[in-house]
């Protein structure tokens, strides 16, 4: 009997990897545990181990393939004494190795690689980019560090301070390449310590630094919320306009895979309550790239969540030098007389991807990407609802209290008249976050809900 | 180990054979187990974060023979060895790695999140030093009640900068609280080493501004562990108060499943694997005390029967039915 050694996977959303070193050869007794070769990622390491006792007979996939696709046989291994007739029939290692080369990072939620926004272009937006303009594809991390490091440049005030930015180049790797570039005293690696931190960094934007901070994921700013809320955004204020406070507060903040209660949930409506603090949470690399630097340059303290999700998503960025896009404007996604899809974040994927699917029975929905959620952009929502009389506002948080509770109680007041329906919301469930696979599909809001929802609305089914 | 260390006196050290091959049955149930996971891991079955504890297993060992019944503990995510420590099911923590409806959260929690209040195990927390407060809260309660019961609170030595961590040690020296305090200090916090992230190294000296009595000790020696924390639980079972132990261990693997592993180097783990291993040098004792090679092969092939029932558990149980969506959000 053979067992097939498969292709590990470092993280529940890594797709593929280079199978670097083989520590057996072909012939040799493993036991169970030994450790048999190693893999990585851009990301990680991993040893795989053999799961069981045998001899390693066939390898399948020569050491130094890359982009060997998870779950893709890379040996085989018989019993001890074992026969290799049927290794024959094994598939050649080129039949494995997918060639092209996707992200890393993929969105589990089978939302459509191609449903970034770029399909129709809205009037308001052509300002921002002008005609013409040379676009390079790159991901969300990219983006991020780019504009990062352009600022960093730019100004030498900035300066990024967080848990593994520096050596480790990042947890997410957003901030790869900075260390080496701006050296120890501008990428400043912590202790485990969200509270202190964030309140070095705020007395040191009080004192006219610019600090970029990074979490290590936004739960872990619940432990320095106390400093965002009560130092950053009040102090302005308190101060009769003397003290400011030009930080920058990011990382990623909603789900990832997986990760449980404790590491998935979005805070975007608990910040953008908050008078005094700025709200951004981009969707795309292009916003990502042109808000951070707007964010940065910012006087003003700015929460800037991201999306781990996101971050190897690929979207054109222009080649522009310095690509500064306004906060506090929407983004009008996709154009569409039906309905009206409001949302931020990941939420505009899969408004995006209903979007695509509602077209196809022929209802145009305009999709709205917030992009800023504290100010919001109200002029263009509300134009948007005027016209097509019919709203549903999505996003990962839970209900009670979030965006989409603000946006129906702004639309009601400014355009109760313009509306045939009511409005509806595809939110989180009001739980906290399973970590069962099939749970936790459940919990986030779908494509398919926003669908319905959107049919909803126009009283179709 | 390179630490300058405080070891109890060698009279107190001694183990007996049934300790010693209580102590070798128990550390090999937690590194046959966590073997186990990483390859389910690999496998796609568990997902998310999932930290393993090898390397590290003579700690919780240690600590639980000292114990008593009804002492309670508390860690963070590296959890599924002081679970298997407390005597929690394999099977039922296993599940809950693949996210199945038998186990221990019902698949809701997974690899970071497991509680089992018969077993007195208070988690299983995600959050770097929240161990700390709330197992002084565990303590509060066994002060309150007069129960006599010692809370044991783990944590890693990254952990230990939080201010939280201070916040507990103060109330808990003011208030006399039974726990005690467990630095586990395997030198690095991802891959961050101690040196580069904390200004006084030798974590047991945190105590002192709290008046908390202190020790730092070899936690790849099991009789070590044992030896300190039972003076450690006696000292607070007696009411006098918190007592902190900084325990020197070593992971052997990556922080989670995706580690860069560039932070240090193989030789280092490849030498603490060698000289140090916690299950090694116990069976080097027992061989030497003139326990047969096959009596510990066949502890070893029983330990490897629990974690295969264990696999074949959690892989054969179903996801959580639909409807636990929306259950134990509220009592
Ligand atoms: C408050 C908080 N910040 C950051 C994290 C992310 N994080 C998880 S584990 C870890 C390292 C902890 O190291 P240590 O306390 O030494 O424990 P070890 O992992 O070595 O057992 C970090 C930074 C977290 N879980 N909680
Ligand atoms: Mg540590």
């Amino acid at each position: 009997m053979s067992i097939n050694i498969l292709m590990p996977a470092l993280s529940p959303t890594m797709e593929e990897g280079k199978l670097s070193k083989w520590l057996k050869n072909e012939g040799d007794s493993v036991r169970a545990g030994d450790v048999v070769a190693e893999i990585e990622t851009d990301k990680a390491t991993m040893e795989v181990e053999a799961a069981d006792d045998g001899v390693l007979a066939k390898i399948l996939i020569p050491a130094g393939t890359e982009h060997v696709a998870v779950n893709a046989p890379i040996a085989i291994m018989v019993e001890e004494g074992g026969s290799l007739d049927d290794i024959s029939a094994a598939p050649s290692s080129s039949e494995l190795t997918k060639n092209t080369h996707s992200e890393e990072i993929s969105t589990p939620h089978s939302i459509e690689p191609d449903a970034a926004p770029s399909s129709t272009r809205h009037p308001i937006d052509a300002p921002e980019i002008p005609a013409g303009t040379t676009m390079i594809s790159m991901t969300m991390r990219e983006a991020l560090r780019d504009a990062m490091a352009e600022e960093m440049r730019r100004d030498s005030d900035v300066f990024i301070m967080g848990e593994e930015v520096a050596e480790y180049q990042g947890a997410y790797k957003v901030t790869q390449g900075l260390l080496q570039e701006f050296g120890a005293k501008r990428v400043v690696d912590t202790p485990i310590t969200e509270y202190g931190f964030t309140g070095i960094g705020i007395g040191a934007a009080f004192a006219g630094l610019r600090p970029i901070i990074e979490f290590m994921t936004f739960n872990f700013s619940m432990q320095a919320i106390d400093h965002i809320v009560n130092s950053a955004a009040k102090t302005l204020y308190m101060s009769g306009g003397q003290i400011n406070c030009p930080i920058v507060f990011r990382g990623p903040n909603g789900a990832a895979a997986r990760v449980g209660a404790q590491h998935s949930q979005d805070f975007a409506a608990w910040y953008a309550q908050i008078p005094g603090l700025i709200v951004i949470a981009p969707s795309n690399a292009r916003d990502a790239k042109g808000l951070l630097k707007a964010a940065i340059r910012n006087d003003n303290p700015v929460v800037f969540l991201e999306n781990e999700i996101l971050y190897g998503k690929s979207a054109d960025v222009p080649a522009i030098e310095d690509f500064v896009l306004p906060i506090g404007r929407a983004y009008i996604a996709r154009a569409g007389e039906h309905v009206t899809l409001i949302s931020f974040s990941i939420g505009v994927i899969y408004a995006l991807a209903a979007a695509g699917e509602l077209a196809k029975e022929g209802i145009e929905a305009e999709v709205i990407d917030l992009r800023t959620l504290r100010p919001m952009d109200l002029p263009t929502i509300i134009q948007s609802v005027k016209k097509t009389g019919r709203c549903v506002a999505i996003e990962e948080g839970w209900p009670q209290c979030g965006i989409s509770a603000e946006l129906a109680m702004c639309i009601q007041e400014e355009a109760f008249d313009y509306l045939d329906a009511p409005i509806l919301r595809v939110t989180g469930k009001n739980v906290p976050m399973p970590y069962a696979a099939n749970l936790e599909k459940l919990a986030l809001p779908s494509i398919e809900e926003i669908i319905h929802s959107a049919k909803a609305v126009l009283y179709r089914d | 180990m390179a630490h300058n260390q405080i070891s109890p006196t060698s009279a107190q050290m001694g183990l007996s054979r049934d300790e010693e091959l209580f102590a070798l049955r128990e550390m090999l149930l937690i590194r046959r187990f966590e073997e186990k996971a990483g390859q389910l891991y690999g496998m796609g079955v568990i997902a998310g974060f999932c930290h393993l504890y090898i390397g590290q297993e003579a700690v919780v060992v240690g600590v639980k023979m000292a114990a008593k019944e009804g002492d309670q503990f508390t860690t963070s995510y590296r959890d599924h060895g002081h679970m298997l420590a407390m005597g929690m099911d394999a099977k039922g923590v296993m599940a809950e790695l693949a996210g199945r409806r038998s186990g221990y959260s019902k698949g809701k929690g997974g690899s970071m999140h497991m509680f089992s209040r018969e077993k007195n195990f208070y988690g299983g927390h995600g959050i770097v030093g929240a161990p700390a407060p709330i197992g002084a809260g565990v303590a509060f309660a066994n002060a309150y009640r007069e129960n006599s019961c010692v809370s044991i609170a783990f944590f890693g030595e990254g952990a230990a900068n939080q201010g939280q961590v201070y916040e507990s040690f103060n109330m808990a020296a003011l208030w006399r609280l039974p726990i005690v305090f467990i630095i586990e200090n395997n030198r690095y916090a991802m891959g961050t080493a101690i040196s580069r992230a904390t200004a006084q190294t030798q974590c047991h000296r945190r105590g002192e501004a709290f008046s908390i009595p202190a020790k730092q000790i070899d936690g790849m020696d099991i009789r070590v562990v044992k030896a300190a924390a039972s003076e450690a639980i006696d000292w607070c079972r007696s009411g006098k108060g918190p007592y902190l132990l900084e325990i020197l261990t070593y992971r052997y693997r990556g922080h989670s499943m995706s580690d860069p592993a560039k932070y240090r180097s193989k030789e280092e783990v490849d030498r603490m694997r060698e000289e140090h291993d916690p299950i090694e040098q116990v069976r080097l004792r027992l061989l030497a005390d003139g326990v047969s090679e096959e009596e510990l092969k066949k502890i070893d092939a029983s330990v490897r029967k629990i974690v295969a029932e264990a696999v074949e558990f959690a892989t054969a149980d179903k996801e959580p039915e639909v409807k636990e969506l929306f259950t134990d959000v509220l009592m």
